[in-house]
């Protein structure tokens, strides 16, 4: 079993946080897993993205040619990482962003989410990631919920905010993140 | 000495190691690891200069050498660094030093002024596309530079080659033992892949021994006086000086080498690859088994000194090799040297940053191991990646086939 999953926007939508609270929740699964951000020139402004390999073995290759998984918040990361998502795969959608655009493919599952509204609700609508990262759990269940929740808990705040404001950083991140957990389950049942 | 070790976690080990394994992992970038790694295996000075893909382990250094109470500097230049380090080699100390491509062959002088006046220092290039300042991208282009290059004179320096950040901080123990036991520098390279990305990480590390150095200069009170120095006019004693280095070399040659087979016990044929391309060859050779071609991995962990004489034995039973490089085909050649025309051997590569994906490598295999039905080789934006030989190699090695243009 090796499954892969890009999380792909642009820089301050929390893609790279978001890819490594996946890579941390498989480790505590038990899971082998890689993470790898693109750190080309885009980097240096423009577009981010990570790829994060899961598996229940050693990982082979750390590029993929087709990914299993794509999330996209916006417009130029829908264009690039459309066509590179396996047939039958999933492509999480920022509709915020991104409105009723949609891949033009008919082989892949989309899960069209308001994500900035649902973020919102969870406390902090820049969470936007966090919550794409809700729904492709609920979807895909590649680790568990609650090794997630764990994985943000050690990740979200910074170290150096007093207790007080860490927590309330963690609260939003989990807020979001539950958002999202329903979102894609709701989505998923319909 | 054969090493059972798969790339990365886990395998070889009992299921009681496995699951302790698993509770003490922690997700760590390939920079940051290899830094920490190499002040858990007892570094006592490091020198550096900021350059990416490597930045994060010299950001990393600057705050726990600081910490611990142990020297970090950021030199004005890397030449700046090497000198420096090699001035605290010197002393006995631990060193280290790191950098990505172009400032490694900034630091190509000093490396042969260490091999000449045997100081120990391990040197960690974290290769970006070259040549010149290149880009930013993973690469391997800098493999003559490791085996054969950096700075003038007859000398060698033990290169290893890590596949997963694990292996990696193992190896960086490896690193310092080896060049301590031989008063040699060592390079532990890697391309910016293995230094970007993050894996799951035993925090388990070791730390060499220390031993009492007859050579370093500690001060001279109460014995006579020890010299450090590359440099001897007397035809005479430098060649002497040579001989004992040439000696030094064979005996790495003998006890040092390391390599990993995967899958090659009932191999047809076989793909050569280091680091993060064996890594593409791994997934490419689940695939190509999938579709009933029997095909395994050799991969070099030394590449030098270079496990020749294995891949020699090994070639006696294939049909084929595959050598896969994130470069224009470098090691290729001491592949070939190995084989001497005893089965094709086939290379694909990518450059400027580019990385080979699995089925890439799957298309290069079904090209080789289809050599007689005449698979042609895939074309890859334009230009063919793979060069194929006839299989009468070498003697008629005019006759390729497929030839890049």
């Amino acid at each position: 079993m090796e499954h892969s999953v890009v999380f792909s926007g642009f820089g301050g939508q929390g893609l790279l946080f978001t890819g490594q609270a996946l890579a941390r929740a498989a480790i505590k699964d038990g899971l082998e897993v890689f993470w790898i951000p693109s750190y080309g020139p885009e980097m240096r402004g423009g577009t981010a993205s990570c790829t994060v390999i899961v598996g229940d073995s050693p990982i082979g290759s750390p590029v993929v040619d087709r990914f299993d998984a794509a999330v996209v918040m916006n417009l130029p990361s829908l264009r690039k990482f459309a066509p590179r998502v396996a047939g039958d795969g999933l492509l999480v959608m920022n509709a915020s962003l991104l409105g009723d655009e949609t891949s033009g493919r008919s082989d892949v599952r989309e899960l069209h989410l308001a994500c900035t509204a649902l973020a919102a609700q969870g406390g902090d609508d820049k969470l936007v990631s966090v919550v794409a990262l809700g729904a492709l759990v609920a979807r895909l269940g590649w680790v568990t919920p609650e090794s997630v929740r764990a994985a943000l808990r050690e990740m979200a705040g910074h170290k150096r905010l007093a207790n007080e404001d860490r927590w309330r950083v963690v609260e939003a991140d989990l807020g979001a993140f539950a958002a999202g957990l329903d979102a894609g389950a709701i989505d998923a049942a319909t | 000495m054969k090493t059972e070790r798969e790339i990365g976690v886990g395998d070889g080990r009992t299921e009681a190691e496995l699951e302790a394994g698993r509770r003490s992992r922690v997700l760590m970038k390939g920079n940051e690891a290899i830094a920490e790694a190499a002040i858990q295996a007892g570094c006592d000075a490091y020198f550096g200069y900021p350059i990416t893909p490597q930045a994060e382990l010299l950001e990393w250094m600057a705050r726990r050498m600081l910490e611990l109470g142990r020297v970090f500097v950021q030199a004005e230049s890397e030449l700046g660094a090497i000198n420096m380090a090699l001035g605290a080699a010197a002393t006995g100390a631990r060193v280290m030093v790191s950098s990505s491509s172009p400032g490694i062959s900034l630091m190509a002088e000093a490396m042969s002024y260490m091999a000449g006046s045997g100081t120990p220092m391990v040197l960690v290039n974290i290769m970006r596309a070259g040549p010149g300042l290149g880009g930013i991208g993973p690469s391997q282009s800098d493999y003559f530079q490791a085996t054969k290059g950096h700075g003038h004179g007859d000398y060698r320096v033990p290169v290893l080659a890590p596949a997963s950040i694990g292996e990696a901080m193992e190896l960086l123990a490896s690193s310092f033992e080896m060049a301590e036991r031989y008063r040699t520098p060592v390079m532990l390279v890697a391309d910016g892949i293995l230094g970007q990305a993050m894996e799951p990480v035993d925090l388990r590390f070791r730390t060499p021994e220390r031993h009492a150095f007859d050579w370093a200069l500690t001060g001279a009170a109460g014995r006579p006086a020890r010299i450090i120095k590359s440099i001897d006019l007397d035809p005479e004693v430098l060649e002497k000086r040579n001989l004992d280095l040439q000696h030094k070399y064979r005996e790495i040659a003998r006890h040092e080498v390391r390599w990993e087979a995967w899958q090659l016990d009932d191999a047809e044929f076989a793909i050569v690859a280091y680091g993060t391309a064996a890594r593409v060859a791994r997934t490419a050779i689940t695939r190509a088994r999938e579709r009933g071609i029997k095909v395994g991995l050799f991969r070099p962990i030394t590449l030098w000194p270079f496990p020749e004489r294995e891949l020699a034995r090994l070639s006696r039973r294939l049909g084929g090799i595959l050598t896969v490089e994130l470069s224009s085909g470098q090691m290729v050649e001491d592949v070939r040297l190995a084989v001497e025309g005893r089965c094709p051997v086939a290379f694909h590569g990518r450059m400027g940053g580019l990385v080979p994906t699995p089925d890439e490598v799957l298309g290069a295999l079904k090209a080789l191991s289809g050599h007689h039905a005449h698979t042609p080789p895939p074309r890859v934006r334009g230009y063919e990646a793979t060069e194929l030989f006839e299989p009468d190699y070498p003697a008629h090695s005019g006759a390729r086939r497929g030839g890049r243009r």
